[in-house]
């Protein structure tokens, strides 16, 4: 594993491998009278959240807290921390606190790699969401709930629908999925489609119901309302029957295909009601495993990851490439 | 877990210490011994250390269970996030931890591990024991203890004592996950970190 | 005054290395060197006439913190420049005359190279009301470019009004071609680089289609347009297409877009945010093509201080803008000179002939004879540097090329026969 976990292209196959094995031993755990462990005392993790994501939040908390780190929760939301300078003074007061690993959501894409990159922290950075970039840990938890429900994920086909354009998880997932062997196709209408997106390693369509039939997953994204007004679809009542997973289009699933969503849902936009409560819908799960994945991240990312190492990556070497 | 015990480094230098038959003879004797010091197998569960541990703990209740004609629970403990030097490796990937259910409160645990070196691992796992329940008691066989204890501890049964110094390595092959039963020994220029 | 005898430099890369007296700030018969002329050996240098920037930003007035005219002179001197144009984006905007005197008489009194305020198009840079361009260009500043350079004048009426207001003072309207809805919020070339990075992009089309708009408003009133800083292969045939029509449309490039592409952006290091936005691949060679052929007359440094903190930061909340002015030369050399796109004498031309001409300068980018304003740079192209961002005379840092070699250096800049870089060192 890398220093940092800042995309889901952070991981090869093999690390991506480890990380969800690591979370299998641990989500067996859960059940245990004691469900802490010894493995992180001493260390520190900061959650430094810039924009409200309570379930993430309270996710990797729960994670630190069952590896007995101590956890320091920094809210920055609302403050006047919001803006650039205050990034650097921010990842300088928790280097000098002597953070081990720093947990961040930023509506910003890029700063994690912002925070781990320019030589502020030596912590370890782990990208908890970053403007409409990635959110890997969230599609290690999907990737790991899947894995549950269907086995080893090679050739197994997966549909996320929805708004990809500003989905970091769907990026995240996309690059993971595809590095595990699954077969992505994402759905949506044209405008919901980033520019490049033929370059990405997915599938892609237009029409969810051809995308129905063979798949193993399906995955339904939340649509923002604030969409709507920027004429990305005409309403909401037409993205719902063009690309909402009704009880109609469920039918149409395999019998052993699993629904998700990575929450908060519309129910009744880009998904029915009944769909989400059905018993093949494993959305509660999802966040029961998230814990679990996320322990395993940060256990890879801090054991051995002592900051006294001399490997450690060094800054202010970016060096600019040219066209030659 | 031993890192002696993974070590495929140097085998052509090895020097064979106990073959199958000897392992064999060892861990029969072991089996007896425990059901001679519980009195039977009754409260009796055995749990192996990965990875060789493992398959050690289930020949061992295998025999017990022929002896006593009754079933012997055998289970595996994973102590990689007990381990005291997490900080100075790079992250290991976690074995399976299968406690037999029913659980471990109130019965007599044995652990069981392949080779017993600086006694860390077995700290470990008396840590990892005591977040899973609280045994009546916890007992130690290990196939071969080398010595160079760094912590107060022993084995209860031991398959065989071998006196060895810093410099060597010990390295023990299971059929279960190797090409045959046998206890290695070679020279290794590299202090090896204890186990 | 100091006299200046230079022996042996290849005149805009001419292989007969020749003699030039800088006597009384003209250009004068070597022959005629008095005996207390200084010697400067020219072996090996390349003599350019002095080159002239038709987008530079110095900030001041109201962000001094980032660049003074002073040290933005200064860090010109440096890059072979003597003379500049400020744009209009200060706080005030220089849209008025009163403001583009005091640029103008700032810029005098500094003396390290003619500032040439840029007047802002219109009142406060918003777009909705003509300022007074006739007052810019009747004032000591004799403004003849215009420019609401880092916002678009994007109300077609307005553009209109203001190509064909200027043609009584024969000005010329330098537009910033942005479409403003297409590039709501956007952080970077809209690519495939921004869809993997999850950054709102920037098409090329935002570009285009203003560019496209201007061409035809300049065809239909007789006016002369300048187009910023073009960055996209589509602009250049835009502008290809409306040289053949025989308008009045003049272009420039900027060297970063020569040199560097939107790869960069993937390090999230704002230091690359730059607006326009780095491009493709495709697109540098497509500039660079245009530049070789003439369909870009010029290049120009759009050089855009800013103080560290605003660079330090996410992406996000950065400023766009890169330093230009000291690398220019060497980024112009080593993307088309070693590359054989242009010559020497090319580099004249698309760094001081056409943008003195487009600017209306007229003691600048006259060619090097007896008679000429001594207006030079010494240039030597074997020369190579790591840049250094704490060397840079500019008040900022915030250039890209840190910790790049650089081909080539400049020797000695004269601004009317003085010397404001001399042996390479600041006057």
């Amino acid at each position: 594993m890398k220093h940092h976990l800042l995309s889901s292209a952070d991981l090869n196959r093999e690390d991506a491998v480890l990380v969800l094995d690591t979370a299998a031993e641990l989500l067996s755990l859960a059940d245990r009278p004691i469900k802490k462990l010894p493995t992180l005392r001493g260390r520190t993790v900061v959650n430094l959240f810039f924009e409200d994501s309570t379930r993430t939040r309270i996710s990797f908390e729960a994670a630190a807290k069952r590896l007995s780190a101590d956890v320091i929760n920094f809210s920055a939301k609302g403050s006047s921390v919001s803006k650039g300078e205050s990034l650097k003074d921010t990842a300088l007061t928790l280097e000098a606190m002597g953070a081990d690993a720093v947990v961040i959501r930023h509506g910003s894409s890029g700063a994690p790699h912002r925070l781990a990159n320019s030589g502020w922290v030596r912590s370890s950075v782990v990208n908890a969401g970053d403007g409409t970039h990635e959110h890997p840990t969230q599609a290690l938890l999907d990737a790991f709930t899947m894995r549950k429900h269907l086995g080893d994920l090679d050739g197994r086909r997966v549909t996320i629908v929805g708004d990809v354009l500003h989905s970091r998880v769907a990026r995240s997932n996309a690059l993971l999925l595809s590095t595990l062997g699954a077969e992505v196709t994402l759905v949506a209408p044209p405008t919901l489609l980033p520019v490049g997106v033929d370059t990405w390693p997915v599938q892609t369509s237009y029409d969810l119901d051809s995308a129905l039939d063979k798949c193993d997953a399906v995955m339904m994204l939340r649509v923002q309302a604030e969409r709507m007004n920027a004429a990305f679809f005409p309403s909401a009542r037409e993205y719902s029957r063009r690309y909402g997973l009704d009880d109609r289009r469920f039918r149409r699933l395999p019998e052993h295909a699993i629904v998700m969503h990575p929450g908060p849902m519309n129910r009744g936009m880009e998904i029915s009601a009944d769909v989400a409560d059905s018993a093949r819908s494993v959305i509660v799960e999802q966040v029961t495993n998230g814990v679990a994945v996320r322990m395993a991240v940060l256990y890879l990312l801090l054991s051995g990851a002592d900051l006294s190492r001399t490997d450690l990556p060094e800054l202010d070497s970016t060096k600019a490439e040219v066209v030659s | 877990m031993s890192s002696a015990s993974r070590s495929h480094d140097h085998p052509a230098t090895a020097r064979e210490v106990l073959d199958a038959s000897d392992i064999s003879r060892a861990l029969t004797r072991i089996a007896h011994e425990i059901l001679e010091r519980n009195k039977g197998s009754a409260n009796v569960i055995l749990l192996g250390i990965p990875t060789r541990g493992v398959a050690l703990a289930a020949r061992i209740a295998a025999v017990m269970a022929s002896v006593e004609a009754a079933e012997i629970p055998a289970g595996s403990l994973d102590i990689t996030m007990y381990r005291d030097d997490l900080r100075l490796h790079p992250a290991r990937a976690l074995e399976p931890t299968d406690i037999p259910s029913g659980g471990i409160d109130d019965a007599v645990v044995v652990l069981i591990d392949d080779v017993l070196f600086s006694g860390r691992t077995i700290r470990a796992a008396l840590d990892a024991i005591n977040d899973v329940g609280r045994p009546a008691a916890v007992q130690l066989a290990v196939l071969v203890d080398r010595g160079h204890r760094q912590l107060p501890i022993r084995a209860d049964f031991v398959g065989k004592n071998l006196p060895t110094s810093l410099s060597e390595t010990v390295r023990v092959t299971l059929r279960e996950y190797d090409d045959s039963d046998a206890v290695l020994i070679s020279h290794t220029n590299v202090s090896r970190s204890s186990s | 005054m100091t006299a200046y005898l230079i022996t042996g430099a290849n005149i805009c890369g001419a292989d007969r290395p020749a003699d030039l007296l800088l006597y009384d700030g003209w250009l004068a018969d070597p022959a005629e060197a008095p005996a207390d002329a200084v010697r400067v050996d020219g072996t090996g240098l390349i003599a350019l006439p002095g080159l002239v920037d038709l987008h530079t930003h110095l900030r001041e007035p109201g962000r001094e913190d980032a660049e003074t005219i002073e040290s933005g002179s200064r860090a010109a001197a440096m890059g072979g420049f003597t003379a500049v144009h400020a744009m209009a984006n200060t706080d005030p905007v220089a849209d008025t005359a009163g403001v583009v005197e005091q640029v103008w008489h700032l810029g005098q009194s500094a003396g390290y190279c003619d500032v040439r305020p840029v007047g802002a198009v219109t009142v406060g840079l918003h777009g909705e009301r003509l300022a007074e361009l006739g007052a810019m260009a009747d004032s000591d500043a004799q403004v003849r470019v215009f420019s609401d350079d880092g916002v678009c004048v994007s109300d077609a009426v307005i553009m209109r009004r203001a190509l064909e207001y200027v043609k009584a003072f024969d000005g010329v309207i330098a537009q910033h071609a942005q479409e403003p809805r297409l590039t709501e919020g956007a952080q970077m070339n809209e690519s495939a680089m921004s869809g993997v990075l999850g950054m709102r992009g920037w098409p090329a089309v935002a570009e285009e289609a203003v560019i496209a708009r201007d061409c035809l408003l300049a065809g239909h009133v007789g006016s002369r347009l300048h187009v910023c800083h073009v960055s996209t292969e589509g602009s250049v045939e835009l502008i290809r297409w409306a040289k053949s029509k025989g308008w009045g449309v003049t272009a420039e490039v900027t060297p970063h877009h020569l040199l560097l592409t939107d790869e960069l952006v993937a390090t999230y290091d704002p230091i690359y945010k730059v607006n326009p936005p780095l491009r493709t691949k495709a697109d540098v060679e497509a500039l660079r093509a245009g530049l070789a052929d003439g369909t870009i007359d010029c290049v120009a440094t759009d050089h855009a201080p800013h103080p560290t903190e605003d660079k330090e930061c996410e992406w996000a909340a950065a400023a766009m803008g890169m330093l230009g002015l000291e690398t220019a030369l060497s980024v112009v050399q080593l993307t088309m000179v070693d590359t054989g796109l242009l010559d020497w004498a090319a580099v004249a031309d698309r760094m001081s002939v056409r943008p003195a001409r487009i600017g209306r300068v007229g003691d600048h980018g006259q060619p090097i004879e007896v008679g000429a304003p001594a207006n030079l740079v010494l240039y030597d192209p074997a020369a190579t540097r790591v840049v250094e961002p704490t060397t840079l005379q500019s008040l900022s840092r915030n250039t890209p090329y840190r910790g790049m070699d650089l081909p080539g250096s400049v020797v000695a800049t004269f601004l009317r026969g003085r010397a404001t870089v001399l042996d390479g060192q600041l006057q």
